[in-house]
């Protein structure tokens, strides 16, 4: 018999599947030329329960369907995290569904179902589940990249995200098989104590390699970071805004439940642990590439692309310093991240207008004037990126420097101080382009909906509150991290 | 239990996988890799058969051997055959393709020379009796949500296909 608590514990998956299922079953009985509205805010509806199951769930902690689950402090951050970024993108798209003219069922549907995955994954604890669970994300974002199939572009991004990314999943999923064939188990509590038992046999290692191979295509870090610009530069908008932040922070979750969990031992001892030089590099290296790719990009889609690869170069630097603070630092990077990275997209979404036409810098030339609220967010959003005092973005990286430092990786804190200098360049000159120069040609600013601007007015709050009071949320995650190294 | 599993037949079915498998990807004509792929599931489902895993090697005859294939022939005649026989068959990524082969060779001295010490012991006891019931209750028992999560995974390809499909969008 299963108990009810067990079903408590995958609340708010349930919920987000039923609603994506009434919005499939919804979508064939209304017009279609009428239907984004009712259907948003049935999906709405939806991701907004499931940030209310998350919030429930707080009261049942504990394992699940037989060890494959876990309700802790960690798992229901990140359930807050991916929810509420589905609840926000889902807010954004009424305007954009209806000028690129997608249809609403299937968009809706795929994205509640998608967070099912991206929800399933920062909560599984056993390989088997988070790999099928990183499938349901990963198809679904796959499919919502090409949405725009009148346009060859949204195609293009489309099959090279598939086609590569079931390339890396490939590879995930052979490291799942040797790490079962080195520990015999793929429960990562079972196999953290058969490494501690018998040591880490060479066989763990390459596990280790091919799991960190395919997350790593997951997340865009270097050197698997190559697709990110064309896929970003195809994909509709709000549909980059919800796939460069929520699947994306769902693989850090699984990353720091892999490699953590399963090293913690070591950890705890004050050893470095196995995999620690291949994150060290792909930090490194994820930061360096991404800041100078993005440094000579004029299409801002693009070069947010090169941002988000640097962004998680930023990450992995928490991932190589000392365990608790580094997790803890990780996840407060995340929920920051989350928070101006969507919000970013979708000023950029509003404004690239019908078919996307408006993307390039040239474009953005005083926007300030024309659009000031988009003009102010688009800012607000990209100090944050830099990392200026007062944004989430500052905090965020103050964190992650400051544990590296804890740790004395001297070297990498320097690669990442010295990258955070040039990136303040190359989103200063968004900034100075929106205020600073006279626009050329006279581009129209569309009438900013209700749903965009409520967006944008709660990724700013997130902005500002994380920015002047991480506190609550830093000291959250502190207990998460405590949970999870136990 | 006396065993099946004799050397002979292991060594005759993979050397029937392997050399079916590199015919595979050497035939000009499309129709015969499709049979020589046939082959190599059918020997892949009797290796099944000799790690006692009656339930796997079924499903790779009804599934793979049956279905997909299936597929891959109505694929095949969609196709223009003698076009495809025209085209060539390789290309040029020789660098590529000898450094992947060099590499896989040092692993496979490695592993020879190594011996058993790389693969270590393995502790999970197959159930040798039973597997296919073992199958059923570790699926409907144990790995539920895994299993009946699956169905979504499904349900998302499958709008995925329409969305892409669909002719009028």
């Amino acid at each position: 018999m299963i108990a009810t608590a067990d079903y408590i514990r995958i609340l708010p998956e349930i919920v987000l599947t039923l609603f994506g299922l009434i919005v499939m079953f919804v979508d064939p009985l209304l017009p279609e030329s009428r239907n984004v509205k009712p259907l948003g805010i049935i999906a709405l509806i939806g991701s907004l329960g499931a940030v209310a199951a998350s919030i429930y769930q707080m009261r049942y902690p504990g394992p699940a369907f037989w060890n494959f689950v876990v309700v802790d402090n960690f798992s229901i951050f990140f359930h807050l995290l991916v929810t509420i970024a589905a609840a926000l993108v889902i807010m954004a798209s009424f305007e954009y569904l209806r000028v690129q003219e997608i249809r609403a069922g299937e968009y809706f549907g795929l994205i509640l179902f998608g967070t099912v995955g991206m929800a399933l994954m920062s909560s599984a604890v056993e390989l088997v589940l988070i790999f099928i669970a990183l499938e349901i994300s990963s198809i679904s974002t796959y499919i919502l990249a090409g949405f725009r199939r009148r346009d060859a572009g949204s195609v293009e991004s489309s099959l090279k995200y598939f086609l590569l990314g079931s390339f890396a999943t490939a590879f995930f999923l052979y490291g799942i098989a040797l790490m079962f064939g080195a520990t015999g188990s793929t429960d990562i509590p079972q196999i953290a104590s058969a490494l501690r038992l018998n040591g880490a046999p060479l066989l763990a290692y390459v596990a280790y390699a091919l799991m960190f191979v395919g997350l790593g295509f997951k997340i865009a870090s270097a050197p698997f970071h190559v697709w990110t610009p064309d896929v970003y530069e195809g994909a509709p908008s709000p549909v980059v805004a919800f796939m460069s932040t929520a699947p994306k922070m769902a693989v850090f979750a699984v990353l720091l439940r892999i490699l953590f969990v399963t090293e913690s031992p070591s950890l705890l001892a004050g050893s470095r642990p196995v995999w620690f030089w291949w994150v060290w590099g792909s930090a490194a290296v994820s930061m360096t590439l991404g800041n100078l790719g993005a440094l000579v990009q004029n299409n801002v889609k693009r070069m947010l692309a090169y941002s988000a690869i640097a962004h998680a170069g930023y990450l992995l630097v928490a991932f190589a310093a000392a365990p608790e603070a580094g997790i803890s630092a990780a996840m407060f990077y995340a929920a920051s991240y989350t928070a101006m990275n969507l919000g970013a997209f979708i000023v950029v979404s509003h404004f690239a207008n019908a078919g996307e036409r408006y993307v390039t810098l040239d474009d953005y030339t005083g926007l300030g004037r024309r659009s000031p609220l988009l003009a102010m967010t688009l800012t607000i959003f990209l100090i944050s990126l830099i990392g200026i005092p007062a944004t989430a973005g500052f905090f965020a990286k103050f964190y992650v420097f400051s544990a590296a430092l804890k740790a004395n990786l001297v070297w990498l804190t320097i690669i990442a101080v010295v990258n955070s200098a040039i990136g303040a360049y190359y989103y200063l000159r968004v900034i100075v382009a929106m205020y600073m120069r006279d626009s050329t040609q006279e581009i129209p600013v569309m009438r900013v909906p209700a749903g965009v601007t409520a967006t944008l007015l709660c990724s700013v709050a997130a902005v500002i509150y994380l920015g002047i009071l991480p506190g609550r949320v830093l000291e959250f995650a502190t207990r998460s991290a405590q949970s999870l190294l136990r | 239990m006396n065993p099946v599993a004799t050397p002979f037949f292991f060594y005759f079915l993979s050397a029937m996988a392997l050399i079916s498998g590199v015919l595979v990807i050497t035939r000009k004509n499309p129709v015969h890799s499709a049979i020589a792929l046939i082959f190599t599931l059918l020997s892949l489902a009797g290796l099944y058969l000799m790690l006692y895993a009656p339930f796997v090697a079924g499903v790779q005859i009804i599934l793979y051997a049956g279905g997909i294939m299936v597929l891959f022939l109505f694929v095949i005649m969609l196709v223009s055959v003698s076009r495809v026989e025209r085209e060539s068959q390789f290309n040029k990524q020789w660098l590529v393709g000898i450094a992947a082969t060099a590499a896989l060779g040092v692993l496979f001295i490695l592993v020879y020379a190594k011996g058993k010490s790389v693969f270590p012991e393995r502790t999970v006891q197959l159930p040798e009796q039973l597997n296919t019931q073992q199958v059923a209750v570790w699926l409907y028992g144990t790995y539920m949500l895994p299993f009946e999560i699956a169905s979504l995974l499904l349900l998302v390809a499958i709008v995925g296909a329409v969305v892409m499909a669909k002719k009028r969008i």
